[in-house]
């Protein structure tokens, strides 16, 4: 994939193995200087607050490292749960399947080096 | 209401939690949840028992299929004998935490259960029930 990370979930994560996945994966986006990360969760079935606190930190922990990472594939039972649950993971950026999660990254990707990303305006003409 | 099956589970570690979310999926697919009914259920309970675990010291959860009437569902009930909640409506707020989580367990259950009960004495411990029934009534 280049410059980005696929990280592909399959299974509902207990919270320890959780945290060794935030850990993990922001070691590998240092290491290898990733631009972007995909975490793909079509195979996970429950996402509760701690999960989805795990979300959260690993979109901001990546965005400090000058990377960003989309969120794929999530099942709509969790979508309509996370809703209920009050859980908006604000920060995290979602996309319905690999495919547009791609097409997202790269957008942002370029957003942030053209600094179009949530630019507030900006006038420096003397 | 009537119980026709219960059983106990004691949730001190880990892994009884991985067993406890195993056991509910299975409860969930023998009276016939629909995914989404299932998926709500299972979160509202992750929510409680981890509260059990990281305030309560750890306790025991009750796990009984109800009816009451044509309603099917099952019952969670969820006891430790932590130090109790001393505030209840400010534990009930979303976004208040005395762990430096989200804040979201206790009321977001409550939203995703049917039912909820929530009883606690500071010193003590504390005692959520919830239930869940199938076709949401």
């Amino acid at each position: 994939m280049g410059d980005f990370l696929l990280v592909t979930i399959q299974v509902d994560l207990y919270d320890r193995l959780a945290l060794t996945l935030e850990s993990d994966l922001i070691r590998l986006v240092s290491e290898t200087g990733a631009r972007g990360v995909l975490i793909e969760i079509s195979g996970v079935s429950l996402v509760d607050s701690f999960m989805g606190r795990i979300l959260g930190n690993i979109s901001s922990m990546t965005r400090l490292l000058s990377a960003e990472t989309v969120v794929v594939g999530m099942q709509p039972a969790v979508a309509i749960t996370l809703v209920e649950l009050g859980l908006t993971l604000p920060g995290v950026q979602t996309a319905l399947n690999v495919e547009r999660g791609l097409a997202l990254l790269r957008q942002r990707i370029s957003a942030t080096e053209t600094g179009d990303l949530g630019a507030t305006a900006d006038d420096d003409e003397e | 209401m009537t119980t026709k099956s219960s059983e106990r589970a004691e949730v001190r570690t880990e892994p009884d939690v991985i067993a406890f979310r195993g056991h509910l999926r299975e409860l969930a697919f023998r009276i016939e949840m629909t995914t989404l009914e299932q998926t709500k259920f299972i979160t509202a309970a992750s929510e409680l028992v981890r509260n059990m675990l990281v305030h309560g010291g750890g306790g025991e959860v009750t796990l009984e299929e109800v009816t009451n009437g044509a309603r099917v569902g099952i019952r969670l009930t969820f006891r430790d004998e932590g130090p109790g909640i001393a505030d209840i409506t400010q534990a009930m707020q979303d976004g208040f935490s005395t762990a430096g989580s989200l804040g979201l367990g206790l009321p977001g259950a409550k939203r995703l259960a049917n039912e909820f009960d929530l009883k606690s004495t500071p010193g003590r411990g504390t005692t959520v029930t919830i239930i869940s029934w199938k076709n949401g009534r």
